[in-house]
């Protein structure tokens, strides 16, 4: 099972660990007293966690590289295989919806309002999924269609009391017309320089947002936003939770319904081609640009209509929510979870945001936690939790 | 009756180097016609002018579609070019390799097709029947093709030659009248060459086309070609029946060297 190879390895690894931390674990400094211990016995732990760590790193990275020799023929992930089969799919599903509508009266305030913020970035997960999965343009400043959406909707409030429903639209339009507006002049680039790009174009409608104090009250941002009501009826604040909870239920099933339609269609399948081959795209006859700025439109719409969502979930905003690292946030959603698989941003989304909500517990190694977890995600699923499957096709046989 | 390819005296320069010098050649309708020349002697350049990967320096394309009017080809797009019923491969395989078999000849319909993001979103009827017409399409240039048992394979996980055959599939869906294989037997085995020599012929044969080939199994190019053109350092240098290219002295001298600077 171990080999005396892998035994070896860890035992220096174990050592230089042991090393490595000894100025951290071992010596500690009072400075009041001057004087200084030595906790020999942390050196000891260090080493025999090290030493059983590196033994299991070792053996899951063996087992995985033998997994992928030994079977040819690449198995679909069990989430796809459920799906696939009749007989489990309708009470897969099932169970699904009952939880989702369940949730809300079954756990408190706080656990709503987290999977809120969750299901917000599912939203915006399969929109950037869009972009960076589907047609592989690299873009780091998605959260600008993000915060184009939240102002859209504080503002439109602020100055014409415009209400959930009707600002929903105009946003999604908003970010379209934003996305077109960016892409236009920054899809000529490609890889590497576009991600620049894009990433010094959400920096300048954060500092746009945070300098213009007459658009948006500048980094005092914008309060009470109102939560969206029903035909007029504005719920109690307890209520409003569970019912922006099913709103975000919907317009996620909605995202889900569209973007699947959009993956198994010419324009999904022409998003593909360009990821994968840009020259043989043009050769095939696809407009490249077209394709690139349709893709990049599209991704900006559902990064307004999650903005909507935000700030009426929120109540207040300031151009603090719309930094990079927010950007960065979607594009892990994006990886983690698989590139271009729908499932696969759905679960990346939610391990990705409700991780470090219940790592709580863990309290300071909270983020140590997550990062490992990521790390390991990484290594050991490089193509996502969830990797994405193509649709396929029967046939009978038209001639012999 | 007007070529259907026509380049007259077309010029590639790469900076101070002349790629292409004055490349003059017609391919006729049905006609197999090859091009070749040693390594680097621009043959692939050639196809990219064409094709408008390259914006040739000079000189001008024009083609003549069966039952349409002539038409200017240069200063087009890629896309575009292939939209006119120009449909080529690459000499480096290049599919899509995220994609199904089927769906990599979808591909070639997709210029074909007319269905946008909305209608990809709301599904009317019509991009129904589309969508359907087009696997059905697909999945029979497939069969043409002998790849029909692949169907739902990563494109990345087929054999070599199929790989090869797929990207003549994926050309096909485009409709062109006129296809340009850049060394489509370049690493097949002696079996497989014989089969796309067989496939060849049938394509011209059945489905009405015109083909222009890069090649550099001669055997395959003396057997197929209706009419050679050779090529190097950019020059066009002989043209003429397998047989008159066969014994051409500067062909051979091309390939093989002057004797009396050997001496």
């Amino acid at each position: 099972m171990v080999t005396k190879k892998e035994i070896k390895l860890s035992f220096v690894i174990a050592l230089w660990f042991m090393v490595l931390t000894f100025p951290i674990m071992v010596i500690k400094v009072n400075t009041i007293k001057h004087i200084v211990i030595f906790r020999w016995e942390n050196l000891l732990w260090t080493g025999i966690v090290c030493f059983f760590a590196s033994l299991i790193w070792n053996y899951l990275l063996r087992i995985k590289e033998e997994k992928k020799k030994s079977d040819t023929k690449d198995d679909i992930p069990i989430v796809h295989r459920l799906l696939q089969n009749e007989k489990f799919r309708i009470p897969f599903l099932a169970a699904i919806c009952l939880f989702a509508i369940a949730y809300p009266f079954v756990f408190s305030m706080y656990h709503t309002s987290i999977l809120i913020s969750a299901l917000i970035y599912v939203m915006l997960g399969l929109g950037l999924n869009i972009v960076v999965g589907l047609a592989g343009l690299l873009d780091l400043g998605y959260v600008a269609f993000y915060a184009v959406g939240a102002y859209a909707y504080a503002l439109l409030n602020l100055h014409f009391g415009i209400s959930f429903w009707v600002v929903l639209p105009i946003s999604a339009l908003l970010g379209t017309i934003f996305g077109t507006l960016l892409g236009y002049p920054v899809l000529r680039l490609r890889g590497d320089y576009l991600a620049i790009v894009t990433l010094g174009f959400g920096e300048i409608i954060r500092i746009i947002l945070e300098n213009w104090d007459e658009l948006g009250n500048g980094p005092r941002g914008i309060g009470n936003i109102p939560a969206p009501s029903f035909f007029g009826h504005q719920f109690n604040q307890h209520n409003s939770v569970i019912y922006i909870y099913f709103v975000v239920i919907a317009l996620v099933l909605l995202t889900i319904f569209f973007v699947n339609r959009l993956e198994n269609s010419r324009i999904g399948r022409a998003w593909i081609a360009l990821r994968d081959d840009e020259i043989a795209c043009e050769a095939m006859g696809i407009d490249k640009f077209k394709t690139k700025l349709t893709a990049f439109a599209l991704g900006a719409t559902w990064a307004a209509l999650g903005g909507v969502v935000f700030a009426a979930k929120t109540s207040f905003i300031n151009p603090m929510s719309f930094t990079i690292w927010e950007s960065i946030t979607i594009l892990c959603v994006v990886v983690i979870g698989g590139m271009g698989s729908a499932i696969g941003v759905i679960a990346g989304a939610l391990v990705l945001i409700l991780l470090p909500e219940y790592l709580r517990a863990v309290a300071e190694y909270r983020m140590l936690v997550f990062g490992a977890l990521q790390v390991i995600v990484m290594v050991f699923k490089p193509e996502g939790l969830i990797r994405s499957i193509r649709k396929t096709y029967k046939f009978e046989k038209t001639k012999e | 009756m007007e070529p259907i390819l026509n380049v007259k005296n077309l010029t590639m320069n790469f900076g101070g180097l002349k790629a292409l010098d004055d490349i003059t050649l017609a391919v006729e309708k049905g006609q197999i016609a090859a091009l070749i020349g040693p390594n680097g002697a621009g043959k692939t350049t050639f196809f990219n002018c064409i094709t408008g990967i390259y914006e040739p320096t000079e000189g001008n394309v024009k083609i003549t579609p069966p039952g349409k009017p002539t038409q200017k080809l240069q200063g087009l797009k890629t896309n575009l070019v292939t939209e006119k019923g120009l449909a080529r491969t690459f000499q480096n395989i290049r599919l899509f390799e995220g994609m199904t078999v089927l769906e990599n000849v979808m591909i070639g319909r997709h210029c074909r097709l007319k269905s946008g993001i909305i209608g990809a979103m709301l599904k009317p009827s019509s991009q129904k029947k589309e969508e359907k017409q087009a696997v059905v399409d697909s999945y029979e240039i497939l069969e043409k093709i002998g790849l029909a048992q692949y169907v739902n394979e990563m494109a990345v996980n087929l054999p070599y030659g199929a790989q090869r055959r797929l990207e003549i599939a994926r050309a096909l869906a485009t409709e062109p009248f006129l296809l340009l294989l850049d060394e489509p037997a370049a690493g097949m085995n002696p079996q497989e060459t014989k089969e796309l020599d067989d496939l060849i012929i049938w394509l011209r044969d059945n489905e009405d086309l015109s083909i222009l080939l890069i090649e550099h199994d001669m055997k395959l190019v003396m057997s197929l070609s209706d009419n050679i053109h050779v090529v190097d350092y950019g020059r066009k240098i002989a043209e003429g029946t397998p047989e008159e290219i066969k014994s051409n002295p500067d062909v051979i001298k091309a390939y093989l060297g002057d004797e009396s600077e050997d001496a």
